[in-house]
């Protein structure tokens, strides 16, 4: 028994945020959030070929075949720098490919993702926030796909996307490919603008069909969560850690105004929510992987938590930089666009308490 | 990262199992009250007769309690396990058997031994105190010196071979039950203040010590005031060097935050809650039917969880030798705040019954709520108000400066 990172991960961690330190500083989060399509292709090579992107692909696929919970350090570490790009829908739609069992869309797609060399993407959510596997409308037959997805990440650069649907048997997944007729998207403007979302819509789009029924679709929508809530504890993390840097250095009054004792008790409220929460996020993709059990009712809770606590976190650390935290030249605006797509992403924190009170059986 | 319940786990269960059948029988069981009350010490728990002593002296043995004592000193000397010390607990619970004692001897005295203690003290104190045959109190606190307790003035002058102590201490909790007292006591009085303080045992029964109980906001009277007047305290009878008490008490004091900081009361209060509302109505509809107290009960137990896992986190880092920080520093404002929080919620739920006193038949779960919001008043000062605690999160924890005034 042991509940904490192994020497591996934590040497996997810092890696990546070596990594990112040097070859993703703000000024280029922000060269990319004002590129067109919000995808620096330069930079996500240099993530694959660091490992990234095929840390969840399995090995017979060309990946490093690890748990969820190694990609969810590198989701932290990206959540640190803020660092802009297609990780998190692509990481879902790997998860859909593995569990879906098809073997053969695997082979044909995983390796080319471990390598970096295509970009998948995952469509669930439909009209406003409906993420339930039974009500979603879109709709399969004889293997054309007609339907609407509002908030899909990152679906134009996608090479490929692997979409929840219904045909006659019932719900299951069908992949769709860059280029197929039919399909058109529609960029929509963000807050956040490290993360890039388009409305797509299928009428009578070619698809092949991956799997029957929800199981699948459940798994990569528990993988977002947990991603989501490590990207939020990486976030959170990092500005804590800014605004106390900040609150050492600027003066008034004739002091830093670290040594206020408003100042420290706000930051010390934040890192007592913020430690233990680590925890959480830790437990939460090792269930993913080994507890199954626990897994779904886990990643509803700590999406929600993080995502408050990240929000929470966020509007101290304006609030206590004063008036530069307002402005667009500071970087902290850019974490606290991150939170908020964090916390809206998936679905809002009520909602999947609301589920994780139903799972519970109450 | 491993927590799955391998088979050596599912086995350690079934000789924990084993283990209670063989000893702990069903005459025992109903000798003993319910364990599961929700906010108070188990009844299990607080058993202390010769057949739960003789009980506990087995299951020491084993290595199902004290697991960080020494076995030479009467513990149970295993490595740092969560999942089995959940185990542990889980089973001894439910099969109501006496567990390891709550208490500030076992949990705060017992550990400074073992790190500070001379071996004669040892000897004679530690395997008591954690089969609770020798009670202990926490004499730190004085009417001047709270949060800031390095100010305490209660003095002791070397007369011969004897200290002879003078002073007041306040808010010692159990006091009035207590053996001995762990206390500190200003002994070179020109010293600058922190290191002007002796760490002393101090046997309840010397001439001189007068207790006064002191009624608490519950209206239950658990904690004293404790008058001592030329006191006559055994030279050897300190721990560590004389004037370094002040250091010897900081691991005491981190032993409280654990102590204090562990989930295991929040979970109980939640469990409960969570169980009134299933069973309670309130204007026709059962209570954890209400979507909003659904929604309150899940963002708390996200709280509870971050809690309990990062006990797990402490107890790994622990025994990998590792010290933690942050996670450490901040459990004990974080935990007695969420535990207020679960039982303020519960006296919502009673809805116009909440206003009903514990013990009150026609308040919902008997008023046992009202009983834990009222201690999480106090569990929030007890070992240091939160404010102080905000003070040392900041200062040690987040390295930002120290209050010159300080
Ligand atoms: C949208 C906007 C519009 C504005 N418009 C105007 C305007 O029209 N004209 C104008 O003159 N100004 C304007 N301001 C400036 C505004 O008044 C200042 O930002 C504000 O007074 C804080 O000062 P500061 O930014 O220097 O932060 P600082 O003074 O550096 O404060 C930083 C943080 O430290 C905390 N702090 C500082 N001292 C203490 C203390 N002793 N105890 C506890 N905490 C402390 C503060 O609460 C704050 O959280 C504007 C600001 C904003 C954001
Ligand atoms: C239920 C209970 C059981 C207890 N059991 C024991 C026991 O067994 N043995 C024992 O020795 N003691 C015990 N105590 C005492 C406890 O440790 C003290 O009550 C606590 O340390 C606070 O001290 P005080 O009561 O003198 O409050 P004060 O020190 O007077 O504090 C009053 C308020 O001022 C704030 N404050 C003080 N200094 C600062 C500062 N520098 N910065 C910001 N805020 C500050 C505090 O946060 C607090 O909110 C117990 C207390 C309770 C409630």
């Amino acid at each position: 028994m042991d509940f904490g990172l192994s020497e591996d991960q934590l040497l996997l961690k810092d890696t990546i945020h070596r990594w990112l330190d040097a070859e993703c500083p703000t000024t280029r989060v922000r060269a990319v959030m004002e590129s067109d399509d919000g995808h620096d292709v330069g930079l996500w090579k240099g993530l694959a070929e660091l490992g990234v992107t095929s840390l969840g692909v399995p090995a017979e696929h060309g990946g490093a075949g690890l748990d969820l919970l190694d990609v969810a350090l590198a989701a932290e570490a990206l959540g640190w720098n803020c660092t802009p790009g297609p990780f998190l829908g692509n990481q879902m739609a790997v998860t859909a490919l593995v569990e879906s069992g098809n073997d053969a869309q695997a082979k044909r797609w995983l390796p080319a993702v471990a390598s970096g060399d295509a970009v998948l993407t995952f469509a669930l959510g439909e009209g406003l926030g409906e993420h339930d596997v039974a009500k979603l409308a879109t709709r399969a037959d004889g293997g054309k796909l007609t339907g609407e997805k509002p908030l899909v990440p990152y679906a134009q650069i996608a090479d490929a996307i692997v979409v929840a649907a219904h045909d006659g048997d019932g719900p299951g997944l069908w992949l769709v490919e860059r280029g197929a007729p039919g399909a058109t998207f529609t960029a929509l403007s963000g807050i956040d603008m490290t993360r890039r979302l388009a409305m797509a819509r299928f009428d009578g789009t070619p698809a092949s069909k991956l799997c029957a029924g929800s199981q699948a679709i459940g798994r990569a929508r528990d993988a977002g969560l947990t991603l989501l809530a490590f990207d939020c504890y990486g976030g959170a993390a990092r500005c804590l850690d800014m605004t106390v840097q900040y609150a050492k250095t600027r003066e008034q009054f004739g002091h830093v105004i670290g040594e206020f004792q408003g100042v420290k008790h706000q930051l010390a409220d934040l890192a007592t929510d913020l430690a233990p929460s680590q925890s959480l996020c830790w437990y939460t993709a090792h269930a993913f992987d080994h507890i199954r059990d626990k897994a779904e009712r886990h990643a509803a809770i700590a999406k929600a938590h993080m995502t408050d606590i990240f929000d929470r976190v966020t509007r101290y650390a304006i609030e206590l930089h004063g008036g530069i935290g307002f402005t667009w030249e500071y970087d902290l605006q850019l974490w606290w666009r991150r939170a908020v797509f964090d916390r809206a992403f998936l679905g809002e924190a009520r909602y999947h308490r609301a589920r994780a009170a139903d799972l519970a059986g109450w | 990262m491993n927590l799955s319940y391998s088979v050596e786990y599912e086995k350690f269960r079934e000789e924990v199992r084993q283990f209670l059948a063989e000893n702990w029988t069903e005459a025992d069981r109903a000798a003993t009250p319910d364990a599961d009350g929700v906010g108070a010490m188990t009844g299990s728990a607080l058993r202390t007769d010769d057949r739960a002593t003789d009980f506990r002296r087995k299951a020491i043995a084993r290595g199902y309690m004290y697991r960080h004592i020494p076995k030479r000193y009467g513990g149970g000397e295993q490595p740092a396990d969560p999942l089995k010390a959940t185990i542990l607990a889980d089973e001894f619970r439910r099969a109501r058997a006496p567990f390891e004692i709550m208490g500030q001897g076992p949990s705060m005295l017992a550990p400074t031994l073992v790190e500070h203690g001379t071996e004669a003290q040892k000897q004679q104190f530690i395997e008591g105190t954690l089969l609770g045959r020798i009670r202990w109190c926490q004499g730190y606190s004085e009417p001047n010196a709270g949060s800031d307790l390095a100010s305490l003035r209660t003095r002791g002058v070397l007369e011969g071979d004897h200290w002879v102590v003078n002073g007041q201490k306040i808010w010692t909790s159990n006091a009035h039950e207590a053996d001995w007292m762990f206390a500190l006591i200003r002994t070179e009085p020109d010293a600058p203040k922190h290191d002007g303080i002796t760490y002393m045992l101090i046997d309840m029964k010397t001439p001189g010590i007068t207790v006064r109980p002191l009624r608490q906001l519950t209206g239950e009277a658990d904690f004293n005031e404790v008058f001592l007047e030329n006191v006559r305290v055994p030279k050897d009878s300190i721990v560590g060097e004389r004037g370094r008490g002040w250091y010897v008490s900081r691991s005491t004091l981190k032993n409280e935050r654990a102590l204090i900081g562990n989930a295991t009361f929040a979970r109980r209060t939640f469990d409960g809650v969570q169980m009134m509302a299933q069973l309670t109505e309130v204007r026709g509809a059962p209570l954890l039917e209400d979507p909003v107290f659904r929604d309150k009960l899940v963002e708390l137990e996200g709280h509870l969880l971050a809690a309990e896992y990062n006990g797990y986190r402490l107890l790994t880092a622990g025994g990998r030798g590792e010290d933690p920080g942050l996670p450490s520093i901040v459990t004990k404002l974080h935990t007695t705040t969420l535990g207020y929080h679960i039982s303020k919620l519960a006296m919502d739920m009673m809805s116009d019954r909440g206003c009903l006193a514990p013990g009150e038949q026609n308040a919902p779960a008997a008023g046992m709520f009202g009983t834990a919001y009222m201690w999480y008043y106090g569990m929030a000062l007890g070992g240091g108000a939160p404010n102080i605690q905000r003070n040392v999160i900041s200062e040690r924890g987040l390295g930002l400066p120290r209050d010159p005034r300080r």
